[in-house]
């Protein structure tokens, strides 16, 4: 392989590239992004860098003097990919980029209610996280729409700069998604403790507001009164600009174990690629840091090879999340039905550890501020019945 | 040079928290060496005796940078700077450090008490 073109420039992009380069790849390297900046880091956006405790500085994720020998086409987004004698990635510039091998990392963005009042935010960009702490500094009441991670961790910088904080949520308990109903619930009191209102099992029928919104209406009748709004609804994967190439797209750019798409020559890695999880018997797209970081050096690895390497055994997904100080870290994936235990801690302390099993094995771990066990047990997951 | 704890109070493959300023990290490996790191991750808040520890290397229980022991060198990213490393006495059955005098590279947003 004599030339590879990685489209997208964030965490998965610039990993994949460290480890084209770490594996000996030798070749021109291309690397297009859609945003004018150098890669830089998301999950600070919601935490340390929208209190103010981190610079744009601090985002980087490239390290001082770090050269990949690559040419970096910033500010211009891909267009289309085609197949001819070789790939070709068209770009909104009018340009093209021709290459054997193409690696997708364009992430996802987030869903949004649509309209256009001022002071409703969505947070996923520098620029999102800017405008929403410059608003969040004049206002007083935040309705946060959606009890996610990145939602609640808004929630927690807001209540620290005194504003005063309503969460909607439309299932029955929040993070129910991420953690199931009953962690879900544990956490919620987390928030309640900091003073935080979180209305569950409540649809939102729409926003109120001329030109700048004043609240939220939800279906029950009952309006929120609101100078932000945060709307923390989730993310969807970028993939229209693979559209009529013949790349097989789901919920994401579907891939094997590997990252190999349904074309030759082209892999996916990130928040926009849903890999096959053999643990799960599924393809599942994993929206968290550690997956964009870790799953290039595989996805590399079955690029250089033309899909001869054996992928890595897959680490199962793995998250973290800072609310009020405490340190929420979860691996692995939780369905309906999974039995869930208290192993150590307990709920009402808030500092606890949870184990989810399915059929005996330990399917998934959530530790709230118990970071040595939670290393421990992270090990565990997936691991066959009976092994210990 | 501080006394940290009893060496039987560290078996191999356990890490222990010395709560100085900044706080420092003490690993037993299962080679039987002994290693001292300052705790603080430099990528960000973590503590590096809550991590995994493997060979001569610790995996930082947060985002798995890896550092070697023996240099506190980055082995693994997200982190971009090395952890600073301390020296490791054994008298009389007693763990002791022997604090570095060169600057910590403490991660954005954590300060010593000092500084
Ligand atoms: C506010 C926030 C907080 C988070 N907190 C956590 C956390 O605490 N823990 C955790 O595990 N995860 C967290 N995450 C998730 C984590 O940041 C993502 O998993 C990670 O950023 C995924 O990296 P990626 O490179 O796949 O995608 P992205 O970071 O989305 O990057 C994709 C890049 O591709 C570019 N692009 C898109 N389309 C094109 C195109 N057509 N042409 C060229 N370029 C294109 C985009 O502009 C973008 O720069 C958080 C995310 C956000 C937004
Ligand atoms: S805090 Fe250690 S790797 Fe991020």
């Amino acid at each position: 392989m004599k030339s590879v073109a990685i489209v997208g420039a964030s965490l998965a992009g610039l990993s994949t590239a460290r480890a084209l380069r770490a594996q000996g790849f030798g070749g021109r390297l291309t690397i297009v992004g859609a945003e004018p900046h150098r890669p830089y880091d998301r999950p600070p956006l919601s935490k340390e860098f929208l209190a103010g405790q981190m610079t744009t500085a601090d985002l980087a994720l490239e390290g001082d003097g770090e050269d990949l020998d690559a040419d970096w086409r910033l500010g211009v987004a891909a267009t289309r990919l085609e197949q001819g004698r070789s790939l070709r990635i068209a770009l909104a510039d009018g340009s093209a980029v021709e290459a054997d091998g193409v690696v997708i990392a364009t992430g996802a963005v987030a869903r949004t209610l649509g309209g256009d009042l001022g002071g409703v935010h969505t947070l996923r960009t520098i620029e999102d996280a800017a405008t929403l702490r410059a608003d969040l500094d004049a206002a007083r009441r935040l309705v946060v729409i959606g009890a996610g991670f990145i939602g609640a961790e808004v929630a927690c910088v807001a209540r620290t700069l005194g504003l005063d904080v309503t969460i909607v949520e439309a299932a029955p308990a929040p993070f129910a998604r991420a953690l199931g109903p009953e962690m879900g619930a544990a956490l919620a009191g987390l928030h309640e403790d900091h003073g935080v209102r979180l209305i569950c099992g409540a649809a939102v029928r729409g926003l109120t507001g001329e030109g700048r919104v004043d609240g939220v209406l939800l279906e029950d009748g009952r309006r929120l009164d609101a100078d932000v709004v945060l709307v923390g609804i989730g993310a969807r994967p970028v993939v229209e600009w693979l559209d009529g190439s013949g790349v097989r797209v789901g919920d994401g750019v579907v891939c094997d174990t590997g990252g190999a798409t349904s074309m030759p020559g082209v892999v996916a890695v990130g928040d926009c690629a849903a890999w096959f999880d053999p643990a799960l018997g599924a393809h599942l797209r994993v929206e968290h840091w550690t997956g964009a970081a870790r799953r290039p050096a595989t996805a590399a690895r079955t690029l250089l090879s033309g899909g001869a390497a054996v992928p890595d055994t897959l680490a199962p997904p793995y998250l973290w999340s800072d609310q009020y100080g405490m340190r929420v870290q979860f691996a692995g994936h939780t369905l309906p039905g999974d039995e869930v235990s208290v192993e150590e801690g307990d709920l009402a302390s808030r500092r606890f550890l949870a184990v989810y099993r399915r059929e005996g094995r330990t399917v998934a771990v959530l530790g709230v501020d118990q970071p040595r066990s939670f290393t421990r047990w992270r090990r565990r997951v997936n691991e066959p019945a009976g092994a210990r | 040079m501080i006394p940290a704890c009893p060496l039987a109070a560290l078996p191999r493959g356990e890490a222990l928290r010395v709560e100085t300023d900044p706080p420092i990290a003490v690993f037993h490996t299962e080679d039987g060496e002994l290693y001292a790191v300052d705790d603080t991750c430099t990528h960000q808040d973590a503590s590096l005796a809550d991590g995994w520890l493997e060979g001569c290397e610790v995996e930082c229980p947060l985002h798995a940078s890896r550092f070697d022991l023996r240099t506190g060198r980055v082995d693994a990213p997200p982190a971009k700077l090395p952890v600073r490393t301390h020296q490791v006495v054994v008298q009389d059955e007693t763990v002791y450090i022997v604090p570095s005098d060169l600057p910590p590279n403490l991660p954005p947003g954590v300060r010593t008490g000092s500084a």
